[in-house]
């Protein structure tokens, strides 16, 4: 069964078409990577499905339902969480309030209850705090909880992005580059975590990713872009072996 | 060194987070109570003042604090404030009502003013603020059927429930009161979603985004309460007064209290009431230093904005988090004494954050 459906999305910029009809299906359940050297239009997408963009045609479709005509912050309210490439984590907050901030679309408490900070606010409060400990556990957190994140090395942000947006408890996780600047043992981390993620919370996954190991090592599927085209798409083998990839990447035979 | 062990949630839900803590705002809380009856009516007077300027800095801590916008217009909410209360008490209001009335209608005024804080930022923001602060101090002198213009208005004492707070001292416990009543509010807001959500608006607005925070709303909402807070602080302002003009809201007071909020400490409740100390301390301090001065120096018109200015050069040079800040370190330091190492509160540059979006 297909969550996210892309049927022929395009955007262009002025005169540079970033995505050109590109279509593509991620099944629930799977991890679908995009791939495609620079400038290929890989974060575009991800914006594209973010809202963060309108698109100039095309259709987005998510668990059944059409994106167009929705604002950005509703994205996140019908099960889509996200990372970003360069990290935009709340700087100066901790880590536990970061991933807090990430409960938001579950709030359910009035301006007045927070105000007074009535049982029911200290009871939501309680049970946020419930599941963003069942997330810092999950992602081994618990030594960096009352950090600052200004303070915390590039590694550790990049695990606290993922648990940011695992708080959102999305049905569809978008992960930009998970593994750009990590050194290869997070790198491994991350494999693993991005497979429990699939396994353990059933949550279907849709990143971009250059480093070919872990693209291979987790990916159910994989599609190429160049140019804002799609040039391959299939499993990570069927993928690697295409002729159009193997030309975008290292120049065709002129 | 004191280690907090945690075994509850509910341990990082309180405000405060241990027995010494307690013990210490318990302290504070007894001398601020007891502060009438120890201190001449002048200082009480001076007090009162702190509260006001203290409500004032915790309004404008929400909204540039904590929400990241920046303000050049707060005393167009403090006179909206101030007005709304020296009309009202005029036609008989009752004080709980009028406050209110204060109260939401600046948080009205808050609201179109932040409309334009939906589409512009920065530096674009504070100038749509400051605009808004002119038209409101022009609005204040030409209106003079209500606001009576350049000659000003009288503003009567407050009556609650039949008392009239006619005293220095009796003023001064409603001010405490309010300013207490408002603190707590934040500090709810603070540890609750809509809270993090101005934080999270503050830090980045990219992922706030895609958190599911409605920019538009919560921007609204900080403008709003931001306001209501500084029209309560007007209305009391407008009594402490007890005659209030155009020429005591212009853009340089303003300033003046976004001065405030920086040299405090931005982002903590704490600043708002360090800032108000030292904004009405500093006044006194360089009329007492100018007797010491030569009278080239102490004689100079315009010895107080210098000075003023000065500092504010030196807090963001030296202490960007203001004198909260400063307090923090000392804590520490007392704290940890005898182990606390130099270079612990030294700052860190990052270099990776992305401007992509912006």
């Amino acid at each position: 069964m297909s969550l996210l459906r892309a049927d022929a999305i395009s955007v262009a910029f002025g005169g540079v078409r970033a995505v050109a009809d590109v279509s593509f299906e991620v099944n629930q359940g799977e991890i679908f990577t995009l791939i495609g050297p620079n400038g290929a239009g890989k974060t575009t997408i991800f914006n594209l499905i973010s809202l963060f963009y309108p698109l100039s045609s095309g259709k987005l479709v998510f668990d059944g339902r059409d994106l167009g005509g929705l604002s950005p912050h509703q994205v996140a309210g019908l099960g889509i969480a996200r990372t970003f490439q360069n990290i935009e984590l709340f700087e100066h907050a901790t880590v536990l309030q970061n991933l807090l901030i990430g409960r938001h679309v579950h709030r359910k408490t009035s301006l007045a209850a927070e105000m007074l900070f009535l049982a029911s606010a200290r009871a939501a409060e309680r049970e946020f705090r419930e599941e963003v400990e069942n997330v810092i556990d999950f992602l081994d957190l618990p030594h960096y909880r009352d950090t600052l994140v200004a303070g915390l090395p590039y590694g550790v942000r990049k695990v606290v992005e993922l648990a940011r947006a695992l708080c959102t408890t999305p049905k569809l996780l978008l992960l930009d580059e998970p593994s750009s600047g990590l050194n290869v043992e997070e790198t491994e981390d991350m494999a693993f975590w991005i497979d429990d993620i699939k396994n353990d919370l059933g949550i279907t996954v849709l990143m971009v990713e250059h480093d070919m190991t872990l693209v291979s090592r987790v990916s159910d599927r994989v599609l190429a872009l160049n140019y804002g085209e799609v040039i391959a798409q299939g499993t990570p083998a069927e993928v690697q072996s295409h002729p159009g990839v193997i030309e975008a990447y290292l120049g065709g035979a002129a | 060194m004191r280690f907090l062990f945690k075994t509850d949630y509910d341990q990082d839900l309180r405000l405060l987070q241990h027995g010494i803590r307690k013990f210490w705002y318990a302290v504070l809380l007894a001398l601020l109570l007891a502060a009438p009856w120890m201190l001449p009516e002048y200082f009480t007077s001076q007090l009162t003042f702190i509260l006001i300027y203290g409500i004032v800095g915790l309004g404008l801590m929400l909204l540039s604090g904590y929400t990241g916008l920046i303000s050049l217009g707060h005393a167009a909410f403090l006179a909206v404030g101030a007005y709304t209360e020296a009309v009202l008490a005029a036609h008989g209001w009752p004080f709980p009502l009028s406050l209110a009335m204060a109260a939401l209608l600046s948080a009205a005024v808050g609201i179109i003013v932040g409309l334009p804080a939906l589409r512009v930022k920065g530096i674009y923001l504070s100038i749509a603020t400051m605009a808004f602060g002119f038209i409101v101090e022009e609005v204040m002198a030409r209106w003079e059927s209500v606001t009576g213009g350049n000659s000003g208005l009288q503003v009567g004492v407050v009556s609650l429930f039949g008392f009239k707070l006619d005293s220095e001292e009796s003023f001064y416990y409603l001010c405490l009161a309010l300013a207490v009543a408002i603190t707590l509010v934040m500090l709810n807001l603070l540890r609750s979603p809509t809270g993090r959500a101005f934080v999270a608006i503050r830090d980045s607005e990219i992922s706030a985004q895609s958190m599911g925070i409605n920019l538009a709303r919560y921007k609204t909402t900080s403008f709003a309460l931001s306001a209501a807070i500084t029209g309560i602080a007007g209305a009391l302002y407008a009594h402490k007064l007890r005659i209030i003009a155009p020429d005591q809201f212009t853009v340089l007071q303003s300033i003046e209290l976004v001065l405030m909020v920086v040299v405090g400490g931005l982002g903590s409740i704490h600043g708002a009431f360090f800032g108000a100390a030292f904004l009405i301390a500093l006044p006194q301090v360089i009329v007492l230093a100018k007797d010491y001065l030569p009278d080239a120096i102490g004689q100079a018109t315009g010895l107080q904005p210098t000075v003023f200015g000065l500092i504010l050069i030196g807090f963001v040079l030296f202490e960007p988090l203001g004198i909260y800040g400063r307090w923090l370190k000392i804590r520490t330091y007392l704290g940890m004494f005898p182990f606390y190492r130099r270079g612990m509160f030294k700052r860190q540059k990052a270099f990776m954050k992305s401007e992509r979006l912006k």
